[in-house]
């Protein structure tokens, strides 16, 4: 599989006063997890669109393997980079297996049936989401956390070298979300794939990212191995909330906790 | 609602056995009226008109069949089609179930340019003037929603909608002030606007049928990108869709095809919204399924309409007044039923 490597160069967004983003400079590279955390509201859903190339930047760059993004025609693009969408709409009952098999759509040529590998790689993606006693379930009949887990799996599907997820996590069960996870990690060991995922669950991010990018106030925090960032003094400073951290028994990543008179 | 086992079987099953039921009732309907003539013999008559035969002892019963009902049978089922291919896109491009050719504004807008024409004796392209001002009032009223609607050129679906009602109120309004103007010629023109297959032509025939099947043609082309849109215009960018041009070719499209229907046979409301939405249910929603299932449905349903006011009642009924007559009761059965499913499931 092709490698992605994504980054964004001296980027500013927002045409108001005060703009959503400015002086972001990051690269995300293949091979590791990526977690983007940050207060509600301080651009990471801009930021993974920039990194998509949904939206345009104000100024600076947006590449996708030194290529502007934008630039990058739809077709060629799908084949790269893979995105999941915070909320997304269900308007017409699909059933969860042909949901997930719309992932395969950059790889079948119009008018053609799905290959062997196209169904494949749908029914390697349903099991890693634990989807496949649902196969048959229409969308309109799924509860939140999975709906979640069926569009993520169409984003496994699509088997792109470079994955954008935001919140992808955020109603599935501990168990899905785990297992979620573990998948993106995997990839990214396995297969050097590029990942990229905004996160609110800080404990998530610590166990399962490979750098950690810390928003706040429209710019770059801290960026840095969870060790480095998720420490108490800059969760403090970014977050307003007072944490303590300690190395997980078994894994060693540091565990996020916070007292309950918790404002700073 | 329970997820019905969908296969390609069933589905290739369901579009044959609505294609033979067309074929067989248009061979029926084509016998029935004053003068009542068998399937055998109808299909004797378009069997040697088709071979070139000429002068047989039945001329009367033939010319009947051939050149009176026959158009306006074709007429009719293309007029279907039209309207629920039309429906079906305009659904799965605004992600709204109940959209269709009007909501859009695109119905009104070929409406008032056909009564303008009506209004002001236009007959400059002889009998394809009304398709022309039709098509003509359906393409500037969708330039102007999607100017309304659309600063960043992303045609949000809501924003889609709420232009395409705006506009239609102003053109509704127009088209009253049209027949207050119209004196006696009103009548002529409310004839019409309910709609009506009488005294259609081949020529009708022809402009209806080639213009729908040619967009038909266009909206399976995009059938799969249309799928994939149902999942937002970004996913769909993301999985390679491009979601502007798609998008802009099927509005068009639909539209050419709202605006011919609507010219050559007046309003004819719900076919746009029931028939895609039953054959949702029916067939489930890919579009590369669902669009010919639409189409043949619709063709279906007005060939049943119009042979009802044909043959059936005493009197001819507009068919626009009788689709809405029968049609509204139904959608609201429908929409009641289905509110309630999505309550319990």
């Amino acid at each position: 599989m092709a490698e992605a490597t994504l980054a964004l160069r001296a980027l500013a967004f927002g045409h108001t006063r005060e703009p959503v983003l400015r002086d972001v400079d990051l690269t995300l590279d293949p091979g590791l997890v990526h977690g983007v955390l940050g207060p509600n509201g301080c651009g990471k859903t801009t930021l993974l669109g920039l990194l998509a190339g949904h939206l345009a930047p104000d100024a600076g760059e947006a590449l996708l393997n030194d290529v502007p993004v934008t630039a990058v025609r739809p077709a060629a693009l799908a084949r790269l980079l893979a995105v999941v969408e915070q909320s997304a709409p269900f308007p017409f009952p699909f059933t969860v297996r042909e949901a997930v098999l719309m992932g395969r759509h950059p790889h079948i040529p119009r008018f053609s049936r799905p290959s062997e590998a196209d169904l494949a790689a749908v029914d390697r993606a349903m099991a890693a989401m634990e989807l496949t006693d649902l196969a048959g379930r229409t969308l309109d009949t799924l509860s939140g956390g999975e709906r979640q887990r069926t569009v993520v799996a169409r984003a496994l599907a699509q088997e792109a070298p470079a994955l954008l997820l935001d919140e992808p996590t955020s109603s599935m069960d501990i168990r899905h979300s785990v297992a979620a996870m573990a998948e993106l990690s995997r990839l990214a060991r396995r297969e050097r794939r590029t990942v990229g995922v905004v996160l609110h669950d800080l404990n998530l991010a610590s166990a399962y990212c490979d750098r950690i990018i810390l928003l706040g106030q429209g710019t770059i925090r801290a960026i840095g191995a969870p060790a480095d960032v998720l420490t108490p003094s800059t969760i403090s400073e970014v977050f307003g909330v007072r944490a303590a951290t300690a190395p997980h028994p078994e894994d060693g990543h540091p565990v996020i906790t916070f007292t309950r008179e918790n404002r700073t | 609602m329970p997820a019905a086992p969908r296969t390609a079987a069933r589905a290739a099953l369901t579009l044959v056995l609505l294609a033979l039921l067309l074929g067989a009732l248009a061979v029926i309907a084509s016998g029935l009226g004053f003068i009542a003539v068998s399937p055998g013999e109808v299909l004797d008559a378009v069997l040697g008109s088709l071979r070139g035969a000429a002068g047989s002892p039945e001329a009367l019963r033939q010319s009947v069949v051939l050149d009176v009902r026959l158009p306006r049978i074709v007429t009719a089922m293309s007029v279907g089609f039209g309207l629920a291919v039309a429906g079906a896109v305009f659904q799965g491009l605004l992600l709204n179930p109940l959209a269709d050719p009007f909501t859009l504004g695109v119905s009104s807008g070929a409406a008032f340019g056909a009564a303008l024409a009506l209004l002001l004796g236009l007959h400059f392209l002889g009998p394809a003037t009304l398709g022309a001002t039709a098509f003509l009032g359906a393409a500037a009223t969708l330039v102007a929603v999607m100017a309304l609607s659309g600063r960043d050129n992303d045609l949000a679906p809501t924003n889609l909608i709420l232009s395409g009602v705006i506009v239609s109120a102003i053109l509704s309004a127009g088209i009253s002030f049209i027949k207050y103007l119209a004196d006696e010629r009103v009548a002529s023109i409310v004839f019409w606007l309910m709609g009506s297959f009488v005294s259609r032509t081949w020529t009708d025939a022809a402009l209806t049928a080639s213009v729908t099947l040619a967009g038909f043609a266009v909206c399976l082309h995009h059938a799969r990108d249309l799928n994939i849109m149902s999942l937002g215009a970004r996913s769909a960018r993301s999985l390679g869709v491009d979601t502007r041009r798609v998008r802009l070719v099927l509005l068009l499209t639909a539209s050419l095809i709202s605006a011919v229907c609507v010219s050559v046979s007046g309003i004819i409301g719900f076919v746009g919204l029931i028939v895609p939405h039953l054959m949702r249910l029916a067939v489930g929603p890919d579009n590369r399924v669902l669009l010919p299932a639409s189409g043949l449905a619709g063709a279906l349903l007005l060939l049943c309409a119009d042979t009802l006011t044909r043959a059936a009642l005493p009197h001819e009924v507009p068919i626009g007044v009788l689709t809405a007559l029968i049609g509204g009761p139904a959608f609201c059965w429908i929409f009641t039923r289905t509110r309630s499913g999505r309550r319990h499931g």
